[in-house]
């Protein structure tokens, strides 16, 4: 029993790491403009299957991935710029339906570039399983943890050390203070559209190798990933993380445990209590203030 | 127009009077003959109007889809080499997205606007068998494309179906369950309608093949990882793992069983029956066994079998013309040849005989087994519709 306990927090980690990567995503963009973009999901779906493209022209798997990352940048600016930016003095409200019609067209040249059927990439470093204390888990799990737990302390930096994240989250906090000291709020959008994109690309390149990916992978990535980041309290780059983790391992701890019938249920039951007794996410008392 | 004519010719001189009349006459001479024309070449070629209503687009439209191509490719072969009893087909289509209620408004509109000879479609089991009381009610003749057991049972005289039922996979798998001495069975299925109607024959078949099942787990079908359900199979004295699901799931499952070190077993359903499984699972996929219809190891069948020229006919037209074949494309395929052999045998397109020779299909070799339909059996495949196949160097092979 322990044994199988220590499975099931293996497996829920590996899972929670990934929705975590997608959450930190929704942060970025969140902390520059309080804007949920829901087209996030549709990013880690355009990295992994850019990549595989990709691969599939010949390119060696780490330049593959790069250039997946640098397009997956592109379209994320592009999409600032053809679809964010002329709307920016619209409400928060209508900036967020924009960004839902967006996630559809990505998701929909998508399904016309590589069709209907799901992709893969080959694992970064082979498929023998690890042996953990009788769990086991997949080299690369160890890819996915390493590269979320060091991006997420890049961000944190980024937030907390640069000046440039410090201008990002003053946009976010007062648009028309930002600008009065000398902040180009369009540019820090751009910079916020441009680094989750990057972000999302990162976490599908990772994942790909264990959750393959289609055209529509990003929906429901989208979905875990976005309740991860309001677990943790939205815009708090730790805070998806952990929420990401939270998710993941009640999740298999409720498909182990109890029913997997019920596993989706148990983890937004948890998602739900969470913004009943923490409205702010369990890392937000921090933004409450900052607003 | 006529009306400046007429005060005109009146005017007019009367040698001039003559020529108008004259044009007039010839005008009108022309204008008859052509009508004519028209009328003569409709009656003696009124097209025989086929209905279809598929989900093209939506969720199943990987099912539809090759449906519509391979329906249209059939219907223009048989326009070329003259059409049925000496009339060309037309397909009259509409795409339901896979939503049942849209089937039932497309299928009233292709019995009462488009009046058509018969229908075919329902890409899925919900829009088959929502129409049913439609064209019961009307006298349609109905070719399922669908795979749920319920749309023939119990039978209806209007509906028929070509795709083989998840009972008839289920079997048999259990079937070779029971003959390798298997007989603790751990399952694991996902929260689609075929995962569940899969799940739910399997449960009703197992007594009768003395095996028991020891797990029954879920997932969901966009999970990324199952290894925790896994685990807890690998906790029973399971002496085989069914997964009964398809899209990618299964070959998570296949992976994260290999991840965890587990060596019983493996049978996956007809869901996975695509070459799309084989690359995703990789090496796991080893050794995997699933039954899969005659289409996806038309190579390999010996040279005697019936089906092998059927299928590999099938298979390179639909290749030349649009890429890799699917099964449901072959649900496409036999179902118009059903039709056009009842038609031809009935001589008309006259509703009631066409059924009646619908059902008297005898020794129709499909692309999904030999048809030999009956009064009690609107589906008429046997067990031969499944041919139970082992994953072995990324490739299937057939187990005798």
């Amino acid at each position: 029993m322990p044994e199988q306990l220590l499975q099931f927090l293996v497996t829920g980690v590996t899972v929670g790491a990934v929705y975590a990567l997608v959450g930190l995503g929704f942060a970025l963009i969140y902390n520059a403009s309080d804007v949920v973009n829901f087209a996030q999901g549709e990013f880690v779906m355009l990295g992994a299957l850019l990549a595989i493209a990709l691969l599939g022209t010949g390119l060696s798997l780490p330049l593959a991935a790069l250039a997946a990352i640098l397009i997956t940048v592109l379209v994320g600016l592009l999409l600032e710029r053809v679809a964010i930016e002329p709307a920016l003095g619209a409400p928060v409200v209508s900036t967020i339906i924009i960004t839902i019609g967006a996630a559809m067209v990505l998701r929909g040249a998508a399904l016309l570039l590589w069709g209907k059927d799901f992709h893969t990439l080959p694992s970064f470093s082979g498929d023998a399983p690890l042996n953990l204390g009788g769990a086991t888990l997949l080299p690369q799990s160890l890819w996915v943890l390493g590269v979320t737990a060091l991006l997420v302390l890049l961000v944190r930096a980024f937030f907390n050390r640069t000046l440039l994240g410090k201008a990002l989250l003053a946009c976010s906090c007062n648009r028309a203070a930002a600008q009065l000291v000398g902040i180009n709020v369009r540019v820090m959008l751009r910079l916020a559209y441009g680094l989750s994109a990057g972000l999302g690309a990162v976490a599908g390149i990772l994942i790909a190798p264990i959750t393959f990916s289609s055209y529509d992978a990003g929906v429901m990535l989208g979905l875990k990933g976005f309740s991860a980041a309001i677990v943790g309290g939205i815009g708090h780059p730790l805070g998806a993380v952990v929420g990401g983790l939270l998710l993941g391992v009640l999740e298999a701890l409720g498909a182990g445990l109890i029913s997997s019938g019920y596993k989706d249920a148990i983890a937004f039951l948890f998602v739900l209590m969470v913004l009943f007794f923490e409205p702010t996410g369990l890392f937000g008392a921090a933004s409450a203030e900052r607003v | 127009m006529r009306s400046d004519y007429l005060p005109a010719s009146r005017a007019g001189t009367p040698a001039r009077l003559k020529l108008r009349d004259r044009l007039a006459i010839w005008r009108t001479a022309l204008l008859a003959m052509l009508l004519g024309l028209v009328v003569t070449w409709a009656g003696a070629a009124e097209p025989i109007r086929i209905g279809a209503f598929l989900a093209v687009t939506g969720p199943a439209s990987f099912l539809g889809d090759p449906e519509l191509k391979t329906l249209q490719m059939g219907i223009a072969e048989i326009n070329a080499q003259g059409g049925v009893i000496g009339r060309p087909l037309e397909l009259i289509h509409y795409d339901t997205g896979g939503n049942a209620r849209e089937a039932v408004n497309f299928v009233k509109r292709l019995i009462r606007k488009d009046n058509v000879d018969l229908i075919i479609g329902g890409t899925t089991s919900g829009d088959s068998l929502a129409v049913i009381p439609e064209v019961e009610k009307a006298g349609m003749p109905f070719i399922s494309l669908a795979a749920a057991v319920e749309i023939i049972e119990p039978v209806k005289p209007w509906v028929f179906k070509v795709a083989p039922t998840d009972r008839m996979a289920a079997a048999r798998i259990l079937a070779d369950l029971r003959q390798r001495n298997l007989t603790r069975l751990a399952l694991i299925s996902g929260d689609g309608g075929f995962d569940k109607s899969g799940r739910e024959q399997l449960l009703a078949l197992a007594p009768q093949y003395g095996i028991t099942l020891v797990a029954d787990e879920f997932y969901g079908n966009k999970d990324t990882d199952m290894s925790a359900q896994l685990a807890k199979i690998r906790a029973t004295d399971a002496q085989a793992i069914l997964n009964f699901g398809f899209g990618q799931a299964p070959a998570i499952v296949t992976r994260n069983i290999k991840q965890l070190g587990i060596t019983l077993p493996l049978y996956h359903s007809h869901g996975v029956a695509s070459r799309t499984f084989i690359e995703l699972a990789g090496d796991a996929a080893e050794g995997a066994r699933l039954p899969a219809a005659a289409l996806v190891v038309a190579e390999q069948l010996p040279d005697g079998d019936p089906q092998k020229p059927v299928l590999l006919a099938y298979q390179q037209r639909y290749q030349a013309a649009h890429g890799p074949v699917s099964t449901f494309g072959g649900h496409g395929y036999d179902s118009l040849r059903m039709a056009v052999a009842a038609i031809t045998r009935a001589g008309s397109t006259d509703k009631a005989k066409v059924r009646e020779q619908i059902e008297k299909t005898q020794g129709l070799i499909g692309t999904a087994g030999i048809f030999n339909l009956s009064p009690a059996d609107h589906l008429g495949l046997g067990t031969e519709a499944f041919r139970l196949v082992e994953i072995r160097g990324g490739n299937w092979h057939i187990v005798n």
